[in-house]
This record gives structure tokens, C-alpha cells and sequence, in this order.
């Protein structure tokens, strides 16, 4: 297989605006894989699975990663002026970098047998920008994957044909696989309740000192 | 249809759409068994999820516990022994040979053939269980592998056993065949039912022997050579229709490909220790970084994802089922097909619901 550098270049004449990026991986597995902006994942997809020396032609595997926001603290180098004398203080400076949300795909040439190709999206945020475009269209393998995606991260696929939950049933709010999800608190006794157990009851039900009610569990 | 799997594989269930006998729409529903065995993996050190990997699917659990144990010793880095690499090609394949040998049961059972099939598989089953337990104390909960090799090695005297039930194993299989090969019955049933065209099937992610079925020449086992597969020569069966019938004929000679994988390595199966010295198994923290290890399963390629942030539980824990992705066509095999063959179609995808719900 070609490396990814010139592959990134014959990427950027075909699809012309498309931002594609080398993210390093620090293991020894030595996967990198490409970052490629929403707006042209599709046409990159495309271009990767009908290209003579890609033929990308096989999706093997996708799924999201959630990456939290991320205090990064930051030593700063002021020089103030201190009774008239220029003095170098050091100071801590915080700040959040926003968390986003990934897909990963996991991508192999059957026909020319190489691969694998680690090809990401990223979201704008974590919240009501949790949007990618999504890849059914280009391999159907990327279908109940990218449902699973949307079910347990909360990742919007855009162009996706049956966009529904799949593991977890419609009802169901909340995203279990986000790093902050918190599981509900809504589980019986056990036969043989400890401390934990009785602590956690008593925060749950205050009202009825720790025992649940009637007909509720 | 369902929540119950006719043949009682686990729960699942399937709307259809029906004109009469002939089904029109199809989709499956999931998660009957979801019990989210990737977020309690990252809750988990990353030797704690190896025994929850022999949970995925029950019936091939040392098939999982090798692609675990290929995605952390890439991501790591981690190097195998000689012994251990062969002990790995013998378990892999008796356990294909017990999957294949299961299927096949199932399936017949499936087309009515009740009991008697399905009770000659297990028959063979047993003696390969048999073998799995004495290895590594459990039938199918094996948990036998680890980051750099595996947990112990043989008893003495059990891989003579092994070269006894390998070597009656091919008597088994003629007997399957003549039961079923040209049986008029299965072959009204099986023949043109449930076509998959080929390129439909690689778009679409299949893998394993419902991919061979349909004429893709693509095995792991000879494409990425994990573990010392180079070494070993067999043939990969292909099928030429894509059809249920295929499957099972493509699943039967696999398994005679199988057994000569194991007669080589039971013959070259060298001497020496079964872990890396090297390899730490208490307090292990990969370095920062991401890796992707696949196997051939009997099922199709199962796959491990596997994201450190050098902490000692994997920051992001996916397993890439085969069984799941493989029901992806199960709607187009099925469309236009009668309700009686959507039983027989669901059976030659060969799903076990611990691996598709996880």
C-alpha cells in the first residue's frame, strides 16, 4: 500500500476542499488514521473505495469514541512591574478544551487484500453539534454499525437511511456509552443487602428511610 | 417472528411483512440480550475483560479470548511463544470444527430433521469439550488465553488424546455427508434459497463462511496470517451460488480443511514455555496509543478496538461481531422468499445472540 502522506496528497486533488489530516498513533500497532472533515467524508469514502490503488472496497468496522472536555493547564511567563523593578512571574492559566465526539472506521481492500485504513470524523461538540455525515451509503456494512454509533454515543449520521435505536429500546433516553453517563439508580435489593447497598437505598428512597415502597422497585 | 430463536440460540425477534407465505420487508430487533459488554470493560482492567470475552459468543470462546489477546499484544506490543502460538492453532480449530459441526445440526433442525442430526453434532461436541475442559477447566467458559502466550500448558498426554479425536474426525464427517450431502429433502429446501450475490456480501461486511459462500476468496487465515497460520497449507473452500446450500457445504469442507490444520500442528507443536517471560500480567498499562486486531472466528472476522490512555483499564473497548454485521443482509436474502425458508435463512447466518447483542 502506498504511505498515507501521498495518499493524503492524490486525496486533496480528487476531492478538491477536503481537509484530511494525519493523526499519529503512538502504539506499536502503528495504525495512524486519517482525519477527515464532514463536509467531504462521503466523497473521501467514495473516492477511496473506487480509486485503482485504494479499493477500500470493505468497511470492516465502526464505532464512536467520546472524548471529554479537557482541563489543560498552561504555565504562563508574565513580566509585571514590581516597586519599579521588572520582575518574571509564573503563572497557571486553565482552560477547557471542548470535548467532541469520534467515529472511527476500520477500513480493508478484499480485492487487493491490504488495509487496514483508520478513517475518523469528528463532531463540532458534544451536544447538539454531534452531527457526522454518515458512510451507509457508500459501504452497507456501516449500517446497523452506525445505528449502534447513534444509539449508545448519541451520534447523529446524517444521510443515513433507517436511523433508529438498535440495542437499546425506543424509549430509552440518555446514551450509555458517553463517559459521563450515569446509570439510573432504580435496582432492587439484593437477598443479602451491605453497606454500600443500604447507603445507596437510603439515598434513593429518603422518604421511606432506605425501604422501597410498595409495588415500586 | 420470535423473541425466540427457533432453535433457541438466544432471543431474537424479527418483523416481517407478509403477502401470503412470500415475505415482503424484514428487520430484525436487537438487544434482548444487551447487557453493554463494552462499557463494563472499560470499567475493567484489561486481563478482567478476558473471561467476559468467553461470554460474547458461548460457543467459540477460545477463538474470542485469541482476538482479545491479539488486539492488546499489538497494542503493546507483546511477543508469543512458539508453543503457546501452536496451542492457539489447536484450540482455534477444534473449537471451528465443534462451531461448524453445531451449525450444521441447527440447521437441519431448523428444516425439521428433529433430534437426531443435531444429537450425532453435539456426540462430537462432547469429545472436543471434553478436550477444552481438560486443558483448561471449563467446557466452554474457557479463558485459556493471555496477553504473551496462555494461561498453562498442555497435561501430559492430552495432545495424543487430541491427535485420537482429530483422527476419528474425518470418519464423522463421511458420515455427516452421507446423511445430508445429497439429501433430497435438505437440497429442495437449501438449493436457491437465500441467495447472497458476492459483491453485495463485501459491500455489506460479510465475513466468514457466508462470504466464502458467495465466491469472495477472503479468509484471515491466509490474508493477514496471524499467529504462525503462514506456516500451515490448506485450501479455502469457496462456494459458487451463494446460497443456503453453500454455506453448508462451504462449513463441511471447511472443517476437513481444519482437520488438516491440526494434524500439521500437532505434529510440528515444538517444546518450550507457553508465556512470554516478558509479559506482565498484575498492574498492566499499555503506553498511550489505539490498535485493531482481527482473527478468522468461525463465525467471520471478529475484531477488537482497543484505545489506551496508559491507565490501567482500555479508555475505548469495541468488539467488532461478526455475527451482527452479518445479519446486515438478512432482509435481502429473505425478501421474496416464503416464511418456512426465513427460518432455514436465519440458521445459515449462524448467530449466537451473546455475540450480536453483546
Amino acid at each position: 500500500m502506498e504511505t498515507l502522506e501521498s495518499l493524503v496528497e492524490r486525496l486533496a486533488a480528487a476531492v478538491p476542499g477536503a481537509e484530511v489530516k494525519i493523526l499519529p498513533n503512538p502504539s506499536p500497532a502503528q495504525q495512524p488514521s486519517l482525519l477527515v472533515d464532514v463536509a467531504h467524508a462521503v466523497a473521501v469514502a467514495r473516492f477511496l473505495r473506487e480509486d485503482a490503488a485504494c479499493r477500500f472496497d470493505y468497511a470492516s468496522n465502526v464505532t464512536g469514541v467520546d472524548w471529554l472536555d479537557q482541563v489543560v493547564k498552561e504555565k504562563v511567563r508574565t513580566t509585571r512591574m514590581v516597586e519599579g523593578v521588572e520582575r518574571v512571574f509564573e503563572e497557571t492559566k486553565e482552560h477547557v478544551e471542548p470535548g467532541y465526539l469520534e467515529v472511527v472506521y476500520h477500513l480493508y481492500s478484499m480485492e487487493l487484500g491490504h488495509g487496514p485504513l483508520v478513517l475518523r470524523q469528528r463532531t463540532a461538540d458534544r451536544g447538539a453539534g454531534a452531527r457526522v455525515a454518515s458512510l451507509t451509503p457508500v459501504w452497507r456494512s456501516c449500517e446497523f454499525q452506525e445505528r449502534e454509533v447513534f444509539d449508545l454515543f448519541g451520534v447523529y449520521f446524517e444521510g443515513h437511511p433507517d436511523l433508529r435505536r438498535i440495542l437499546m429500546w425506543d424509549g430509552f433516553t440518555g446514551h450509555p456509552m458517553r463517559r459521563d453517563y450515569v446509570e439510573p439508580d432504580d435496582y432492587e435489593y439484593e437477598p443479602t443487602p451491605h453497606d454500600q447497598v443500604l447507603e445507596k437505598a437510603r439515598r434513593h428512597y429518603p422518604a421511606a428511610g432506605g425501604k422501597p415502597r410498595e409495588g415500586q422497585g | 417472528m420470535g423473541p425466540h430463536h427457533p432453535s433457541t440460540h438466544g432471543v431474537f425477534r424479527m418483523d416481517v411483512v407478509l403477502e401470503g407465505e412470500t415475505v415482503v420487508k424484514l428487520k430484525p430487533v436487537f438487544g434482548y440480550l444487551h447487557r453493554n459488554h463494552e462499557k463494563i470493560a472499560e470499567g475493567t482492567s484489561y486481563l478482567g475483560s478476558m473471561p467476559y470475552t468467553d461470554r460474547l459468543d458461548y460457543f467459540c470462546s477460545l477463538t474470542n479470548n485469541w482476538a482479545y489477546a491479539l488486539a492488546v499484544e499489538k497494542l503493546a506490543g507483546l511477543q508469543v511463544p512458539e508453543r503457546a502460538e501452536y496451542l492457539r492453532v489447536i484450540t482455534a480449530e477444534l473449537t471451528r470444527l465443534q462451531n461448524h459441526t453445531c451449525l450444521i445440526g441447527f440447521l437441519v433442525q431448523d428444516m425439521g430433521a428433529l433430534g437426531t442430526p443435531l444429537m450425532y453434532a453435539f456426540r462430537e461436541r462432547e469429545k472436543i469439550l471434553d478436550l477444552f475442559e481438560e486443558l483448561t477447566g471449563a467446557r466452554m467458559m474457557c479463558n485459556y488465553m493471555r496477553f504473551g502466550g496462555c494461561r498453562c500448558d498442555a497435561p501430559s498426554g492430552w495432545l495424543e488424546r487430541v491427535k485420537r479425536v482429530v483422527a476419528e474426525y474425518p470418519r464423522f464427517l463421511d458420515e455427516y455427508e452421507k446423511l445430508f450431502t445429497e439429501n433430497e429433502i435438505l437440497m429442495a429446501r437449501t438449493q436457491g434459497v437465500g441467495v447472497l450475490p458476492g459483491a453485495l456480501a463485501v459491500n455489506a461486511g460479510i465475513t466468514g463462511p457466508m462470504l466464502r459462500a458467495s465466491g469472495v476468496n477472503y479468509d484471515l487465515r491466509k490474508v493477514d496470517r496471524y499467529g504462525i497460520y503462514g506456516r500451515f497449507s490448506f485450501r479455502v473452500p469457496l462456494g459458487a451460488h451463494g446460497d443456503v446450500y453453500d454455506r453448508y457445504m462451504v462449513r463441511l469442507l471447511e472443517m476437513r480443511e481444519s482437520v488438516k490444520i491440526l494434524e500439521q500442528a500437532l505434529r510440528d507443536i515444538p517444546a518450550g514455555p507457553v508465556m512470554d517471560s516478558k509479559a506482565k500480567l498484575r498492574g498492566f498499562r499499555p503506553k498511550p496509543g489505539e490498535a485493531y486486531g482481527r482473527i478468522e472466528a468461525p463465525k467471520g472476522e471478529l475484531g477488537f478496538y482497543l484505545i489506551s490512555d496508559g491507565g490501567p483499564n482500555p479508555y475505548r473497548y469495541r468488539v467488532r461481531p461478526p455475527s451482527f454485521i452479518n445479519l446486515t443482509v438478512l432482509e435481502d436474502m429473505c425478501v421474496g422468499q416464503k416464511v418456512a425458508d426465513v427460518v432455514i435463512i436465519l440458521g445459515s447466518v449462524d448467530i449466537v445472540l451473546g455475540e450480536v447483542d453483546r
